[in-house]
């Protein structure tokens, strides 16, 4: 199918952008790989698009007071080929392959994937994961919001209409941080049936602030807080079995919600592996 | 201004190109129907198949998913522009040699995909073929001779340069 009709603004700057959104079914164009999909199959018929591609100083990627900052027109092809997310944010760049395929990691960006909010998406999960910030400029200034306030449902987020995400930040893994990702898709690069992003720190012989994000098995990502507690202390079972007081997903068009238990178990005992707790 | 016409020029397969598009036309309609470039097809309109694949300023991207308004003072390829320039005739050669395509539906698509990743150097594995082009659909060939023929050209590619 072909767009309904809409107009077009290119934006000069975030005031700009601001300032265009102001329109009424204005919608905002990043990477364009979700939202013009969408368009195509009219499932969304705004009537500006506000164009933020050209918008210089949203793409870049900084290391500074111990954070990662990427800017949010970081297309993922960029992300990946980026020394410091390799260095300092380990868990996105083990995330970055699994995003979309590369003609769509070519485009797509860090930012667009946030403000979609797909609860299938991998950076959603590793933001949680990794307790990373979200830089907001809007009519009224610029904050900050933490990942974890930043989703509120399907595909809903924090941001307001004339809301433009302009940076993600996450801490800069240090030494002792142990990070572990892995997800279930059907073709490598579609959207996952379930997903796992993971953080902790090495504390002696335990893990100390493990953090189990999941993804498909709900509107938003989830954190799996049981089996967090019990990971830590090192029992990869009794973690796995942990699981089925943190999530219920739901059955979908990929897989019921039973397969979907089943596999983040599976999913858990990897990522374990990854965090170094060895199957027991 | 926020306006549904723009006046775009667009670098195509090195000719510059003046049009008023409607800004709700994706570029590989725009290729396709104002260009008369038809090697770039539409197939799911949705970003899934990578029958649309085009180059835009050295990148391969979704054709279905980028609009031609943006593409205002880009350079765009098409499979006409690097098959005219010479640039994969090993690679064309090689999927005729080895029968990777039938209908020939994703070929255009598959081509500029596989070249983007044989530009990169070295030989790729397998795997790493089947990752690249993870994104383009064939539903003739089931992908064994497609990925033969990418092989052969980075082996040969490599060792032409030895």
């Amino acid at each position: 199918m072909k767009p309904a009709p809409f107009a077009y603004a290119k934006a000069r700057s975030v005031a700009h952008a601001i300032e265009l959104l102001a329109t009424e079914d204005a919608r905002l164009l990043a990477g364009g790989q979700s939202l013009i999909a969408t368009l195509n199959m009219r499932l969304s018929e705004p009537a500006l698009l506000v164009d933020i591609n050209g918008i210089g100083e949203l793409d870049r990627v900084t290391l500074q007071n111990a954070h990662v900052e990427i800017g949010a027109l970081v297309r993922y092809a960029q992300a990946e080929r980026s020394a410091e997310i390799a260095r300092a944010a380990p868990l996105i760049a083990l995330a970055l392959p699994h995003i979309g395929h590369p003609a769509i990691r070519n485009r797509g960006t860090v930012g667009g994937s946030l403000a979609f909010a797909d609860p299938a998406a991998e950076l959603p999960a590793c933001m949680i994961a990794l307790d990373g910030e979200i830089d907001v400029v809007g009519p009224k200034g610029q904050r900050t919001v933490k990942a974890n306030d930043f989703f509120a449902g399907l595909f809903e987020t924090a941001l307001g209409a004339q809301d433009v995400l302009t940076a993600i930040r996450v801490p800069a893994a240090a030494a002792d941080i142990r990070v572990g990702f892995a997800e279930f898709a059907r073709r490598h690069g579609d959207y996952a049936m379930v997903g796992l992003a993971a953080c902790a720190r090495v504390a002696g012989k335990r893990l100390a602030d493990v953090r189990l994000a999941y993804f498909g098995v709900g509107a938003t990502a989830v954190r799996a807080r049981k089996a967090e507690a019990v990971l830590a202390d090192g029992d990869v079972e009794a973690a796995v079995s942990a699981l089925a007081g943190d999530l219920d997903p739901p059955d979908d068009i990929h897989a019921s919600g039973a397969v979907k238990m089943h596999l983040a178990g599976v999913l858990l005992r990897r990522v374990a592996q990854q965090l170094g707790r060895a199957p027991s | 201004m926020s306006e549904r016409f723009h006046d775009v020029a667009v670098t195509v397969n090195g000719e510059k190109v003046r049009e008023r598009v409607d800004a709700r036309k994706t570029l590989v309609d725009f290729l396709r129907e104002d260009l008369a470039l038809t090697g770039s097809h539409v197939g799911c309109e949705h970003g899934v198949c990578g029958a649309c694949s085009v180059r835009v300023d050295g990148v391969v991207v979704r054709g279905c998913l980028m609009l031609a308004v943006q593409c205002d003072g880009a350079r765009v390829d098409t499979i006409e522009g690097v098959a005219d320039s010479a640039e994969i005739t090993d690679l064309q050669q090689a999927f005729v040699a080895r029968n990777a395509l039938q209908c020939g539906y994703c070929t255009p698509g598959m081509l500029l995909t596989a070249q983007e990743l044989l530009a990169r150097g070295g030989i790729p594995s397998r795997e790493q073929i089947r990752a690249h082009l993870s994104g383009n659909y064939c539903r003739c060939t089931g992908y064994q001779a497609i990925v033969d023929a990418v092989e052969a050209v980075a082996q040969a590619r490599s060792g032409a340069k030895r």
